[in-house]
């Protein structure tokens, strides 16, 4: 970061995305999945912790309370990436988390990805390295609930809850019921805060 | 500290220097003898050495060093190892018998005495094997060996225990003859097979085969009780175990004519630091245990261990740049000597400055049979004189020292105390903390 | 983590993870594409100074599952013949590019020495030193259990540790690296160790190690242990007059079949028979009872590639020293 001029002063955190729009805009995610797919047969949603997880979870809650013959559990997954990180050795060692494929497996389904942020499009990299070692997909899909802009890599996502442009010096949090706490309640929202914070 | 004259001068007036723990005094050395003492002595040509502050006491004398000439001059010879001992304080040392060849005949003791002479550094007293070739089956000449030019009187198959207790006995018996003393080095051998440290805590969590204590006490048992029947002296090397400290403590109590020696380093140094499996703290007999350390601190306090004896043994750096298991056993000791023993035994208050002198001047001579090495320090003497430092401390730097061996086991570590000046025989073999000129045989 | 060199000094959190990163490696093993490409274009060399085709083996499958290069590094030499000096071998292969070392030694504390000595700077996996350690049979035998022990109580594995356990280790422990480096993270782990043994067979410290102490086999499954690990007893060992004759200790302290019914009689239903393996089958364990269903020895097997698998990703994955610059830097 250059140290010229005197830096502008951190701004408070703002939040983008208040727990009334996060569901909202999953529940537009949902049926446009449906949509594209022309219905429910072979989706299989896959999360990539932490979050990108509860997310699909969320999402298969309301396709199947559109569609009658799905069953949320048996359509959802969790994707770890840390192993096809392309990262791994600026970092200091992260210890993986679970895979879990539903039982039904990858082969020739539809497999949608899901995660919170979409930024540089290298988790999504991996998490297609990923897959290909766990079976053969026959569409893979990107779904994520905010897209910041600032891709490294020739990545886009198919469905997007809020576009949200953003400079790099700021950070995009979010936060979900399932795995976080604010002042010890849980908390659905979005928020966008400076690096310096 | 300040040299007046010349080095040439063969008169040299030390002033000021305490002796032992009395009053600072002058002492005047003059053709190799303690010509005067007295306070505000002078002497017209004599090298001033100005020794205000500064310790006086007889030369050390070491009843245990491994010399490694002949044979292994790849870790040590009798000119390298008698430049360490000067520089440690040592007037005279005892050079142990486990050469190569083994030095259990005339030959190989006249040899070395001739290299030590020839040397100049120190007094080099060679030890003759109790048995042939250190095997233990067969006695070596000791009655030649005494008769030599070596004129030994200490005799040893250190290294290697004398196990067998027929032959202990009769060297013991034997050496009667010529005032001898047979100097063990205790360690059952079917006790200790494998052994690789003590045998305790910290061997059973570091899984290596133990050197069981009981392993140097039994014998020490055995060897007192033999040296009562057959009325004889017995030397027991580098005591280590609060066993035998007890042992030797019950020996003496009954008249038993037994003399034991500690190492500085078992002063000190306990099993704890083979945790670190460096090969450094490889010795035998192994480092014990605190409680160990203790008692020997108390033994040589109150006069049950009668010397210290450093047991130096110089190793080449592949031998303890390897595997624990691979390493030799051994770590040098002549040039660290006084101030482990100023550390452990004086800044603790167990002893003073005259029993220094006792355990590393007077007794060890009085048990090697050394007429001219650890006398009083008064006119007559023979001018063989340590100047010691009390206040100085300087840090183990293993390859500035002249010992070849890099194996100390206090590298690194600040010491305090320091020789300053070592008198061998009249002539300063060591001025200002460094080595000076030796000795030349010719006289000055 | 930079080294794995034993249990003693590896603390809860770090056993804990490993043994979580082992749980997914384990799941790769059973997929189809048994790969991942974490350690691809790392090498790792299996220095061997003392001859173990299984445990070579696990450690070169788990190497190569994990995408690294492995090389098989038979060194010669012996207590009584030596050959190349430890330090020319390391430096040997330092200079080959070697990223980790994994190390069996005949020599208690030779690769503690190795990691120590400033002679490699690659990472140093103790693969079993003398009678000393053998870390990552001990991190198998603790996973082992851990499952075992999630799937009695009805809970997943993942996170857990062996709390409440209780572990009976049976034999020759006085020269066992397996019995010591288990019994160190069994402590971490809050499980409850009992050694079992002839007197002539537990070391003179034992009495301040943490576990209970006990004589007397039969006595020691009455108590209802969750896992009997049974040690592997040389027989040359009478030669040194440890016991008096394998058949008597077989009699003694060995695994036979009324013990195995014992465990039946007592009510011992989810009790699992251990065995670092290779088994003396008829010696310290019967042949009914290393092939019953209590017997983990092939899960531990199966295991042991996993746990490797999740030490090597560990050690190697994270942030790595910074390549010499220059020739002159790699001399130091």
């Amino acid at each position: 970061m250059s140290t010229s001029a005197a830096a502008p002063s951190p701004q408070p955190a703002r939040v983008v995305l208040a727990e009334a729009d996060i569901d909202r805009a999953l529940t537009r995610i949902a049926h446009e999945i449906l949509e594209a797919n022309k219905g429910s047969k072979d989706l299989v949603l896959l999360g990539i912790p932490r979050r990108g997880y509860p997310l699909a979870s969320r999402l298969a809650a309301k396709i199947a309370a559109t569609d009658p013959g799905v069953k949320a559990e048996d359509i959802t997954g969790q994707l770890d990436v840390t192993m096809f990180r392309d990262d791994l050795k600026r970092q200091p060692t992260r210890a993986p988390l679970p895979t879990q494929l539903p039982a039904t497996g990858i082969d020739d389904k539809v497999v949608v990805l899901v995660d919170d942020v979409l930024y540089s499009g290298r988790t999504i990299r991996a998490a297609l390295d990923a897959l290909v070692d766990l079976g053969r997909p026959r569409i893979v899909r990107l779904a994520v609930l905010v897209d910041r802009g600032h891709r490294e890599l020739p990545i886009r996502a198919d469905h997007v809850g809020k576009n949200l442009p953003t400079s790099s010096a700021e950070k995009v949090r979010v936060h979900l019921a399932e795995t976080d706490t604010v002042d010890g309640r849980p908390v659905n929202e979005v928020v966008i805060e400076d690096r310096t914070a | 500290m300040t040299a007046t004259a010349p080095h040439e001068a063969t008169a040299y007036l030390v002033k000021g220097a305490a002796i032992g723990d009395g009053a600072a005094t002058d002492l005047l050395i003059r053709n190799g003898v303690i010509a005067e003492t007295g306070t505000g002595l002078s002497a017209a040509g004599a090298t001033v050495i100005d020794a205000e502050g500064l310790v006086a006491v007889p030369g050390m004398v070491d009843l245990h060093t491994h010399l490694r000439e002949p044979g292994r001059e790849d870790a040590e010879t009798v000119e390298t190892g008698s430049r360490a001992a000067a520089l440690g304080g040592f007037t005279a040392v005892h050079a142990m018998a486990n050469s190569s060849p083994v030095a259990d005949t005339a030959g190989v003791v006249e040899q070395v005495y001739t290299l030590g002479r020839k040397a100049g550094w120190t007094d080099v007293r060679p030890v003759g094997a109790v048995t042939i070739g250190l095997a233990g089956e067969r006695l070596a000449e000791l009655g030649a060996m005494a008769d030599s030019r070596a004129r030994v009187r200490v005799f040893s198959d250190d290294g290697i225990c004398v196990h067998d207790p027929v032959l202990m006995r009769r060297a013991l018996e034997y050496v009667k003859a010529f005032d001898g003393v047979i100097a063990q080095h205790a360690q059952e051998p079917r006790l200790t097979d494998g052994a690789q440290m003590n045998e305790g805590d910290v061997s059973a969590v570091l899984g290596m085969t133990g050197w069981p204590a009981v392993a140097e006490e039994s014998i020490i048992a055995r060897d007192v009780l033999l040296a009562q029947h057959v009325d004889s002296r017995l030397h027991v090397c580098h005591v280590s175990t609060a066993g035998s400290v007890e042992i030797i403590r019950w020996a003496k109590q009954r008249g038993i004519k037994v003399t034991a020696e500690v190492t500085p380093h078992h002063l000190w140094l306990t099993d704890e630091l083979v945790r670190s499996y460096d090969p450094v703290y490889k010795v035998n007999p192994p480092l014990r245990t605190d409680e160990d350390v203790q008692a020997l601190r108390a033994g040589l306090a109150d006069g049950t261990i009668d010397i210290i004896g450093t047991d130096h043994a110089p190793h080449p750096s592949e031998a303890k740049e390897c595997e624990w298991a691979q390493a030799a056993m051994g770590m040098t000791g002549l040039e660290t000597a006084l101030s482990v023993v100023q550390h452990t035994m004086i800044e603790s208050g167990l002893i003073g400055w005259d029993d220094f002198a006792r355990i590393t001047s007077l007794m060890p001579a009085q048990i090697g049979r050394l007429q001219d090495q650890g006398q009083p320090l008064e006119a007559g003497s023979a001018a063989n004189i340590t100047l010691i430092d009390p206040a100085a401390r300087w840090t183990v730097e293993p390859n500035k020292m002249a010992t070849m061996g890099r194996n100390s086991p206090f590298a690194g570590r600040e010491l305090p105390g320091r020789v300053v000046a070592t008198f061998y025989q009249g002539h300063p073999t060591v001025l200002d903390g460094s080595l000076n000129t030796p000795r030349t045989a010719e006289g000055e | 983590m930079r080294h794995l060199l034993s249990t003693e000094d590896l603390c809860k959190d770090d056993a804990v993870r490993i043994l979580d990163t082992a749980e997914e490696m384990a799941a790769v093993s059973d997929r189809e594409v048994k790969k991942l490409p974490v350690l691809r274009g790392r090498t790792v060399v299996n220095l061997f100074f003392e001859d173990s085709t299984r445990t070579r083996i696990s450690f070169e499958a788990a190497a190569k599952r994990l995408s690294a290069d492995v090389i098989n590094f038979a060194a010669k030499g012996s207590s009584v013949s030596k050959g190349e000096s430890l330090k020319d071998t390391a430096q040997t292969l330092e200079a080959m590019g070697a990223d980790a070392v994994v190390i069996r030694h005949w020599a208690s504390g030779a690769p503690a020495r190795l990691a120590a000595s400033g002679w490699i700077d690659a990472a140093v996996v103790n693969a079993g030193d003398g009678t000393h350690e053998h870390p990552t049979q001990a991190l198998l035998d603790a996973f082992t259990m851990r499952r075992n022990w999630a799937r009695i109580n009805g809970t997943a594995s993942l996170g857990t540790d062996l709390s409440g356990m209780k572990v009976a280790i049976v034999g020759d422990v006085l020269h066992s690296r397996v019995a010591r480096s288990n019994l160190w993270l069994l402590r971490t782990l809050g499980a409850d160790v009992t050694m079992v043994a002839p007197p002539t067979l537990l070391p003179v410290g034992v009495a301040k190690w943490p576990c209970t102490v006990s004589y007397d086999l039969d006595e020691t499954l009455a108590t209802g242990p969750d896992a009997v690990m049974m040690l592997r007893l040389q027989g040359e060992r009478m030669n040194a007059a440890f016991f008096p004759s394998t058949r008597e200790y077989s009699r003694r302290w060995g695994f036979d079949d009324s013990r195995l019914k014992a465990l039946d009689s007592h009510g011992l239903k989810g009790t699992i028979i251990m065995h670092p393996g290779p088994m003396n089958r008829g010696l310290e364990i019967s042949a009914a009872a290393a092939d019953s269903p209590r017997s983990t020895v092939l899960q531990q097997v199966r295991n042991g590639v996993s746990v490797r698998m999740a030490a090597l990703y560990l050690l190697l994955s994270g942030e790595t020293h910074t390549a010499p610059a220059t020739i002159q830097e790699a001399q130091r």
